[in-house]
């Protein structure tokens, strides 16, 4: 006790200095990767391994295929996700009443977002593969995705919608503009920044997801690139989890190599995320 | 020939919070109406009855009628849009739009259609200047409106609803957060407003309600106590509880 009464500052800086340090140790896993697979794989990086197409059993050769697949599953995500999102979060931010109803489609999310990826693959296999008959398909595979991004659109694009004053909400309409003018004109607008992080961090997350692909649209290989919705991809989590597991004698360079450029991808839309939240925040009026 | 005519008004929120008792009131054009009294008595609420903004909270009963020039606003068939335009309202905080000052002048009147630049244009100088604040922004009507101090922020917001040209004006303690040197501007703006339009105040101290009251009614508890010439509810109030509530006994 003696020790805590007399050596408060002590106390103080042994403590400030833990956070710190955990602070800090929270960031090195992450720096870790980064730098790890930039070492390890940053050889592979070249204008053939970007543009060109596998060969040799996908022992030599480029991505292309896969990065222009997993481009392709994320538009399609994207197509559908984004609309039916936004339009749920305004439902439930500016429509809903606090009805069994509404409580009931909240749960859902909230349980939506908790499901296990490989389970929505196999929901997607279910439905979108065989019972709707898209086969293995960027088209099934990209609704399948949706249903896994939908819950994070809905829940950051509910928040950003629900900060902005209600103020705003009751001078607009005071001024004579109807319920869906105040939404349009003012609400959205002052929201958006908040959505289209919550939309890009969505559709991060889809682009780099292996499971819910791996019934129900990702290729092992193609020799040539997708010409429809209906055709399967190859993609690059998936082809990064075949080389890595399937292919025996894989050059570990080629391994590290996709495994950069998907990284490259996932955290180019994360800064895009951050440099549209703090433009937004500094800009703010209020 | 009352401009308002308030016939027999209750309502209760279903929060059960403040609520407004069997209230009749005519409201004479071309004059300040001051409704004044203690918190939670009803005043907030009667002037949200009258642009019908009421209509956006949880309503448990109401009955009674509400006639502007004649007509039931309160019947469900009447078109709010046009009364909101026809009866503007400035709230207790000054609640500047996120954008320009000039956006935040024609908001109201593009929502209404008002696309001539011309018209946009008159109508910002119009009504900035009935507001008594475009002298202080006329060359800079294109930065944001919450750049500005909040004096300066109420007369706009004050320009705003004058921009749609009203018939009638709610004021709903306009000046309750502001210095009072911006509380007197406010209130000149008012004495000059009066000529034209008719002007309901809900005054953030009986100070303001002598100095500005062409007619007062005093409100306590959801209802309506007495209701009589301005001069007269600050110099011999017929009712005891007027009388000290305006002594400051009570409030």
């Amino acid at each position: 006790m003696k020790l805590f009464a007399h050596n408060r500052h002590t106390v103080q800086r042994v403590g400030y200095s833990l956070i710190t340090l955990m602070a800090v140790v929270t960031v090195l896993p992450i720096v870790g990767t980064v730098i790890f697979i930039l070492f390890k794989g940053g050889s592979a990086i070249s204008w053939e391994f970007i543009t060109g197409f596998p060969h040799d059993g996908m022992r030599a050769g480029g991505i292309l295929p896969a990065i222009i697949g997993t481009l392709y599953l994320t538009i399609g995500t994207a197509i559908f996700s984004v609309p039916l999102g936004i339009a749920a979060a305004i439902y439930l931010s500016e429509y809903a009443k606090d009805t069994p109803l509404t409580r009931l489609i909240r749960l859902a999310i909230i349980n939506l977002a908790g499901i296990p990826s490989v389970v929505y693959g196999l929901f997607g296999l279910g439905l979108f593969v065989l019972f709707l008959k898209f086969g293995t398909s960027i088209l099934a595979a990209s609704l399948t995705l949706s249903i896994m991004t939908l819950p994070v659109i809905i829940s950051t694009a509910e928040e950003a919608l629900r900060s902005v004053p209600q103020s705003f909400r009751t001078v607009s309409i005071s001024l004579g503009a109807t319920r869906w003018q105040t939404i349009r004109k003012i609400v959205i607008k002052e929201a958006l920044p908040g959505i289209l992080t919550g939309v890009i961090l969505g559709l991060e997350r889809a682009a780099g997801e292996t499971a819910p692909i791996l019934f129900t649209g990702a290729a092992f290989f193609l020799p040539r690139l997708p010409g429809s919705p209906f055709d399967a991809t190859m993609a690059l989590p998936y082809h990064l989890f075949v080389i890595s597991t399937q292919v025996p004698e894989m050059p570990i360079q080629i391994q590290y190599g996709t495994a950069l450029v998907l990284l490259v991808f996932v955290l180019t839309m994360n800064v895009i995320a951050t440099i549209i939240r703090s433009r937004a925040r500094a800009k703010r009026q209020w | 020939m009352n401009k308002i005519e308030i016939e027999n008004l209750s309502l209760q929120y279903a929060d059960g919070a403040e609520s407004l008792r069997g209230i009749s009131m005519g409201i004479r054009p071309n004059a300040v109406t001051v409704l004044f009294g203690p918190a939670g008595g009803g005043k907030s609420t009667l002037l949200r009855c009258l642009n019908r903004l009421n209509d956006l909270t949880d309503i448990k009963t109401s009955s009674g009628r509400i006639l502007i020039d004649g007509e039931n606003i309160l019947d469900p068939k009447t078109d709010v849009i046009a009364l909101r335009r026809k009866v503007g309202m400035v709230f207790a905080r000054p609640v500047p739009l996120p954008m320009s000052i000039r956006e935040n002048i024609t908001y109201g009147l593009e929502l209404a259609g008002e696309k001539r630049r011309y018209k946009l244009d008159e109508a910002v100088e119009r009504s900035l200047k009935l507001a008594a604040i475009w002298d202080e922004v006329s060359d800079r009507l294109n930065e944001p409106a919450v750049a500005l101090s909040g004096g300066q922020q109420q007369r706009v917001c004050l320009a705003r609803v004058l921009a749609l040209q009203p018939e009638i004006i709610l004021l709903d303690e306009p000046t309750s957060g502001l210095d009072p040197i911006s509380t007197g501007k406010v209130e000149m703006a008012l004495l000059e407003l009066k000529k034209n339009y008719t002007v309901i105040l809900v005054p953030h101290s009986v100070q303001q309600a002598a100095r500005t009251a062409d007619h007062a009614a005093f409100f306590l508890q959801g209802e309506l106590i007495e209701y009589d010439d301005g001069k007269k509810m600050f110099t011999t109030p017929k009712q005891k509880k007027t009388e000290d509530y305006i002594m400051g006994r009570f409030g």
